[in-house]
């Protein structure tokens, strides 16, 4: 084992009954490493975190956890630690009891329980709710309780289940705070799963996008956030102009072929970010259907010959009326080539 | 406006239907006379003093505490197992079973009376006592089943997956994560178990024998020959523990959450 495979996934596949979640995953991740697994909803990437938890029993494939082969090792016996979407709180306990759960079951008791179970509670900042039963928290205060709960079992990987979807904006930035610093003060090897590339993009070192039960693409944030490499993924990191390659030409959604604005590279698509658009001038025009001020921009929907195109401008710039006729630009340089389409 | 005056006349005769006969009962316990009449006459304690002199009550009272107490736990010992295993896996004949657990309530509890008597106590010489204690246990189980099932559908699977990760077996899970709290539907569904069978009569009807039959069939072999106020007196006596015990469950576990 070296850090760089710390857990690995081979030809992991798995299945509820007949229906086939993941195939033939291959995946290494590296010791300390916060990784997210992003992918919309029935993409495989929970199935394959609670297949890494041992709750589920994989068809075919094996995983491997700091040199150890754990594919058939019980759940109970991983010392993985999972924080679930809903928290999983023990609700006829206390926040002391719930956080001592774990360290009981190994026998740790008295003085030492105490001790551990405290610092837990002191790393989440919830020492003044030791005695509170867990229905009576907020939902970020359940979260932390849940959080301590793994953290105090010193688990090899800990794993989060959608760990900010609940929370409101402010509290999403303070927890995603705190997710960091305790990955980076232990060392844990974290992994969470997300539909929200902002999240993914804002917490992990590394993201995994999947896509039907396979991996798309894996890569720090700025990789996948700048060179997608289908257009699956450019269209899941907010790239909302894509078009296919075909003979020589650009091809839209809706199947209308147009002639590019200069030679275009070798690749099976392009993709421009609304502001990748230039406005005012160019080879093409369209007609403004929608106008919607976003702070430092304005984003509009232009309705052109081969389709709708999302762009944005910056606010210093004269803004264009609705129904405004304007001349526009998809420059090639400014576009992301997809390596696949569709 | 009509809805506003009708209402309230409709809630008291309903209250009335119900609860009336209880209060004439109370009445009747207290009288001085020496027939079961109401409106009582004059006022004393010996009828209830009487109750606890008769020895038959005080054994079918004994036979009904067994029943009721020992037929409603051996269902539970059945039907929480069964209410965890038809939430929890999605077993092929789950739909089959739940009816089947039904059907005590659903038979009439005078058939299951006489078919017991005639295909069990006649011919296998079955004892009565056993008899009693499975057609009792059948009777509760529904209810056992129904409750039990109805607290754990409250209860998410995650949080034994989450005792299970952090190294509890799956049956320590169940142990430690969920009997805790399904605690008050337990409770629940002893409370109604044991009301059940406590008053159970058509299924009782058929099955007595020498020194063995259950409180309410004794209670109407005793009016049969004597008609005296102790009867009521009885029969209040055991209203009040009832309502003594829902009180209590309402006041330390919200008994009405679960039902």
């Amino acid at each position: 084992m070296s850090d760089a495979s710390f857990l690995s996934l081979d030809k992991l596949s798995l299945a509820y009954g007949k229906t086939i979640a993941v195939k033939e995953l291959d995946l290494d991740i590296r010791k300390g490493e916060l990784l997210a697994l992003l992918g919309p909803s029935g993409c495989g990437k929970t199935t394959t975190m609670r297949a890494i938890a041992g709750l589920m029993t994989p068809v075919s494939g094996r995983i491997t956890l700091d040199g150890a082969d754990i594919t058939r090792v019980p759940a109970n016996r991983r010392n993985i630690g999972l924080v679930f979407q809903s928290y999983a709180l023990f609700p006829h306990l206390t926040v002391f009891e719930n956080v001592a759960f774990g360290l009981k079951l190994q026998g740790i008791g008295g003085d030492e329980l105490t001790r551990r179970v405290d610092a837990g509670l002191k790393s989440v900042g919830l020492t003044a709710f030791s005695g509170r039963k867990t229905p009576d928290l907020s939902g970020g205060q359940q979260q932390r309780v849940a959080l301590a709960r793994s953290m105090v079992m010193q688990p090899k990987v800990l794993m989060l289940d959608e760990p900010l979807s609940n929370l409101d904006a402010r509290l999403r930035l303070e927890m995603r705070t705190e997710l960091q610093r305790m990955q980076k003060e232990t060392g844990v090897t974290m992994i969470f799963v997300t539909h929200d590339q902002v999240e993914a993009l804002a917490l992990a070192d590394r993201i995994v996008v999947m896509r039907d039960g396979a991996i798309e693409q894996i890569g720090t944030p700025e990789e996948i956030y700048n060179n997608p490499v289908s257009s699956f993924v450019a269209d899941f990191v907010g790239f909302e102009n894509l078009f296919a390659i075909r003979n020589g030409k650009l091809v839209a959604a809706g199947g209308i072929e147009l002639d590019p604005a200069g030679p275009l590279p070798d690749a099976a698509g392009l993709a421009w970010r609304p502001r990748a658009i230039a406005l005012g001038a160019g080879p093409f025009t369209g007609t403004v259907r929608g106008v919607s001020f976003a702070g430092g921009t304005r984003e509009y929907l232009l309705e052109s010959g081969f389709g709708t195109v999302k762009a944005e401008a910056d606010v210093s710039v004269p803004g264009y009326p609705l129904n405004a006729e304007v001349a526009f630009d998809m420059p090639i340089s400014a576009a992301a080539p997809l390596h696949r389409f569709g | 406006m009509t809805q506003r005056l009708y209402a309230p006349i409709i809630l008291l005769l309903v209250m009335i239907f119900l609860i009336g006969p209880f209060f004439i009962i109370v009445a009747a316990s207290f009288s001085a006379g020496d027939t079961l009449a109401f409106p009582p006459q004059g006022f004393s304690l010996k009828w209830i003093a009487k109750v606890f002199t008769v020895e038959s009550f005080r054994q079918s009272f004994a036979v009904s505490m067994f029943l009721a107490i020992g037929g409603t736990l051996t269902a539970l010992l059945l039907g929480i197992p069964a209410s965890y295993a038809m939430s929890r896996y999605k077993l092929p004949l789950s739909e089959t079973v739940r009816f089947l657990v039904s059907t005590p309530i659903i038979v009439p509890g005078i058939i299951v009376g006489l078919a017991l008597l005639r295909y069990f106590v006649i011919p296998v010489g079955l004892s009565i006592t056993l008899a009693l204690f499975l057609a009792h246990t059948a009777l509760v189980l529904p209810y056992a089943v129904r409750v039990v099932s109805a607290s754990l559908a409250n209860l998410r699977s995650d949080m034994e997956e989450a005792a299970v990760l952090l190294g509890s077996s799956r049956l320590g899970a169940f142990f430690r994560v969920v009997l805790p709290n399904i605690r008050g539907g337990i409770l629940a569904a002893f409370i109604l178990g044991f009301v059940t069978s406590f008053n159970q009569v058509p299924v009782s009807l058929f099955l007595s024998g020498p020194g063995v039959r259950t409180l309410p069939i004794d209670m109407l072999g005793y009016m049969e020959i004597v008609f005296d106020p102790s009867v009521a007196a009885l029969s209040a006596l055991l209203a009040f523990l009832s309502i003594g015990i829902v009180f209590a469950a309402e006041r330390f576990l919200g008994f009405s959450r679960y039902v």
